[in-house]
């Protein structure tokens, strides 16, 4: 490997490449494009619940645990009911989250001193709107509970206040968006797409129209053929990064606190452990269908699933938090979402650059250790 | 008929040459059944939580015990320096951290409020939010104990309270696979009709074969037929290979009519396959062919179709164009079915608007194939 002729490939594949202009364009801006799109659409921000009441006490105090209620901005009265029936068709459509039945005698119990208890229906179907609806729910029947119970002691004479006063600081995303945190995670998803749908596939095709045999007799060696299939890929990808940071930037002031460099070190690790995945799925697969399914289901669903993109990695059975070890993007995205929103060095994430660096050249020394056999056959 | 029938064979001999395919494609939506029941999980659970305990009372342990006996905490750092709590997030060692005064038992004792700062890693909102949520009640129950500790000093008696007896419908248990799992039988349905029903066609186009079946007597509906149907038949195994999997593996309950989930897979189908078909017109290869229906059907139908985003918390604009989603109304019908066990009396909009999508796509991907060829 003394002079590596990369060259005819290399200009081989890009002029492939840029034949294909809907393939080029969809390789560069439609990252971007989904970035916009998801950077929109995608929020898990739980508010504005629809509550249906059926007040069937129809009190002073009663009113005003309703009102207690439904004062935030999480959960919004949305029908008062005659009649507790009338929540169950609600809830079937849809049309309500959740349905609250204050029952006859609520007033008169409590201020006879007996407890009383108020019937909340809560469609689950969602789990997580359901469990944050329950959360929102169940802390405003308690504040209303200790409320009275501070009325009580008020006049008994001890101490009415609270005890402990809860400051919360949100850091890093102050205004907890959704977006802060998915447009960076959509970093991996997208660049794993490009890198090892696109370089399989395009190995494949040579292999099913027959010129992978025409390259097996020219005279290049198998680390030539893969610089020169790769670097075309490697080099758009970068291209398409720049327009997600840029992107993420203008629209969704997703700033970089940290370092630029870094973050195009991390970027280009990944994306050759991305490239390394590719050759080595077309080592396998001998028709661009094989190779389009094993794509999907080697890079696209992990880094979609397992990486902590959207779903806790914590909250995961034990299994699969110790299998998603394996999942590079899932070190990439701690990198991106470190350097991005807390502005970190290498210090805290080394381990994760270690991790992308060994994947790459794992992928990528098997691969060319595979393609060489198969040439010298 | 016999040409399709004809056709039919050929395909299915085709999928069959290939070692590889046939196994992948009944079992990729198995692993991704699996995959999605156990990772899907948007539930916060192992809060991992820093403390700064400036006080070491009693009191003030009691108070941290609360966070760690509901189950959904867990101490992974005592700090002696408030500074520390700082690295702990950002080193996200931590996504909690609670930072607890000096005098914090005096205070409660004497009846002054004691103000506890909550830092929380804000990145990943929704997991914040929900943390913050349960510090809040975990706080909220606290004060009902001091409560009825003060109450016991002034005279022992008892003061009613307030609480809510809670229940949850369609999903008891509130676990995310229940809300998951089944909209994965309309994704990988969408994924296994389209895709290869494009690529099917595209690649007599790579191949330059199709211009061969085109000089047969084969009329251009024959060949679309023959192309599409393999695909409907591998489609509809594999909604009864996931439909197994959710129902034994995962006890997903299956309330509604499998007949009904069946019929509307079929109405479905029409929509996956005229998009298959329009695909395979506008591309030249397969690549391209898997590109576009990857981006530009796929992630959007996936991620506007209320399957791990809820619509409800879109913005308006972004509200409006779901409805021109299918994919959208195949999702609700699917959990409809699945979790509510509602049956077209109240699915029936939903279905009206498949079978229009369906007619409409399959109807203009077949004349302008058609077209294109002619």
């Amino acid at each position: 490997m003394i002079h590596l002729n990369i060259a005819p490939i290399f200009k081989k594949e890009f002029r492939q490449i840029s034949r294909d202009k809907r393939a080029l364009g969809i390789l560069v801006f439609l990252p971007a494009f989904m970035l916009v799109m998801v950077g929109y659409a995608l929020n898990f921000d739980v508010k504005h619940l629809a509550v249906a009441v059926a007040d069937l006490d129809r009190s002073a105090l009663s009113r005003e645990l309703v009102e207690r209620m439904t004062q935030s901005e999480y959960l919004e009265l949305q029908y008062r009911l005659a009649a507790a029936e009338d929540i169950d068709p609600l809830l079937e459509s849809g049309s309500a989250t959740i349905g609250v039945v204050v029952p006859v005698g609520f007033s008169d119990n409590l201020l006879a001193g007996k407890d009383a208890e108020v019937q909340v229906l809560i469609d689950g179907s969602n789990s997580n709107t359901g469990s944050v609806a329950q959360g929102y729910v169940s802390l405003a029947v308690r504040d209303f509970s200790n409320r009275l119970v501070m009325r009580w002691l008020e006049k008994r004479g001890a101490s009415p206040s609270v005890p402990v006063v809860l400051e919360p600081k949100l850091w890093y995303n102050p205004e907890l968006k959704s977006a802060k945190f998915l447009v960076p995670g959509l970093f991996g998803l997208i660049l794993m797409i490009v890198t090892v749908i696109s370089t399989s596939l395009s190995i494949v095709r040579e292999k099913e129209m027959g010129t992978m045999e025409q390259l097996k007799t020219s005279p290049l060696w198998s680390n030539e053929i893969i610089l020169g299939k790769t670097i075309p890929y490697l080099l758009i990808s970068i291209v398409a990064a720049t327009m997600i940071i840029i992107v993420g930037w203008w629209l969704f002031d997703v700033t970089i606190k940290g370092s630029i460099p870094l973050l195009y070190l991390a970027i280009v690790l990944f994306l050759l452990g991305g490239l390394g995945q590719g050759i080595l799925i077309s080592n396998v697969a001998h028709t661009q269908q094989v190779a389009f399914i094993m794509s999907v289901f080697s890079s696209l669903l992990p880094s979609f699933l397992l990486s902590g993109f959207v779903f806790p990695i914590d909250s995961m059975p034990g299994f699969l938090q110790v299998f998603s070890n394996v999942i590079p993007a899932k070190f990439f995205l701690v990198i991106v979402r470190s350097i991005i929103m807390k502005g970190v060095g290498v210090g805290p994430v080394w381990e994760q650059f270690a991790y992308l660096a060994m994947f790459a050249f794992a992928t990528i020394g098997i691969s060319a250790a595979r393609l060489q056999r198969e040439l010298s056959r | 008929m016999k040409a399709v029938r004809e056709l039919l064979i050929k395909e299915f001999l085709q999928i069959r040459r290939d070692k590889r395919m046939l196994p992948l494609i009944l079992l990729a939506p198995v692993i991704q059944v699996v995959l999605l029941g156990y990772a899907a999980t948007v539930d916060v659970k192992n809060i991992r939580l820093a403390v700064y305990d400036g006080d070491r009372s009693p009191a003030s342990r009691a108070y941290i015990e609360r966070y760690t006996a509901t189950g959904y905490f867990t101490v992974v750092e005592h700090v002696d320096d408030p500074r520390d709590l700082d690295a702990a997030l950002d080193g996200g060692r931590a996504t909690l951290a609670v930072h607890i005064p000096r005098h914090f038992a005096r205070d409660v004792a004497s009846g002054r409020p004691v103000r506890v700062q909550l830092l929380a890693d804000g990145s990943d909102a929704n997991t914040a939010n929900i943390s913050l949520n349960y510090a809040a009640q975990i706080t909220a129950g606290y004060a009902e104990s001091i409560f009825a500790e003060r109450l016991a000093r002034v005279g022992g008696i008892t003061v009613p309270r307030v609480s809510a007896e809670t229940r949850v419908w369609y999903n008891p248990e509130l676990r995310s696979a229940n809300y998951m799992v089944p909209g994965v039988v309309a994704l990988i349905l969408m994924i296994i009709t389209t895709t290869f029903s494009a690529a099917a066609i595209v690649r007599e186009k790579e191949a330059g074969t199709i211009e061969q079946i085109l000089v047969t007597p084969i009329k251009p509906l024959q060949f679309i037929l023959g192309k599409l149907l393999p695909f409907t038949i591998i489609g509809i195994v594999e909604v009864g290979l996931v439909l197994g999997v959710a129902v034994l593996w995962f006890d997903i309950p299956l309330r509604g009519s499998i007949a009904l989930l069946f019929g509307l897979c079929g109405l479905f189908i029409l929509t996956t396959l005229g998009l298959g078909l329009f695909v395979s017109t506008i591309s030249r290869t397969q690549q391209q062919a898997m590109m576009t229906a990857q981006f530009f059907i796929f992630f959007p139908f996936l991620f506007l179709s209320g399957f791990t985003f809820p619509i409800e918390n879109m913005p308006p604009v972004i509200q409006t164009l779901t409805y021109g989603i299918p994919l959208r109304y195949f999702i609700q019908i699917v959990r409809g079915l699945f979790l509510k066990g509602v049956g077209l009396e109240v699915l029936w909009p939903q279905a009206l608007a498949l079978f229009i999508f369906g007619v409409v796509i399959l109807g203009l991907s077949v004349m302008g194939f058609r077209k294109r060829l002619g």
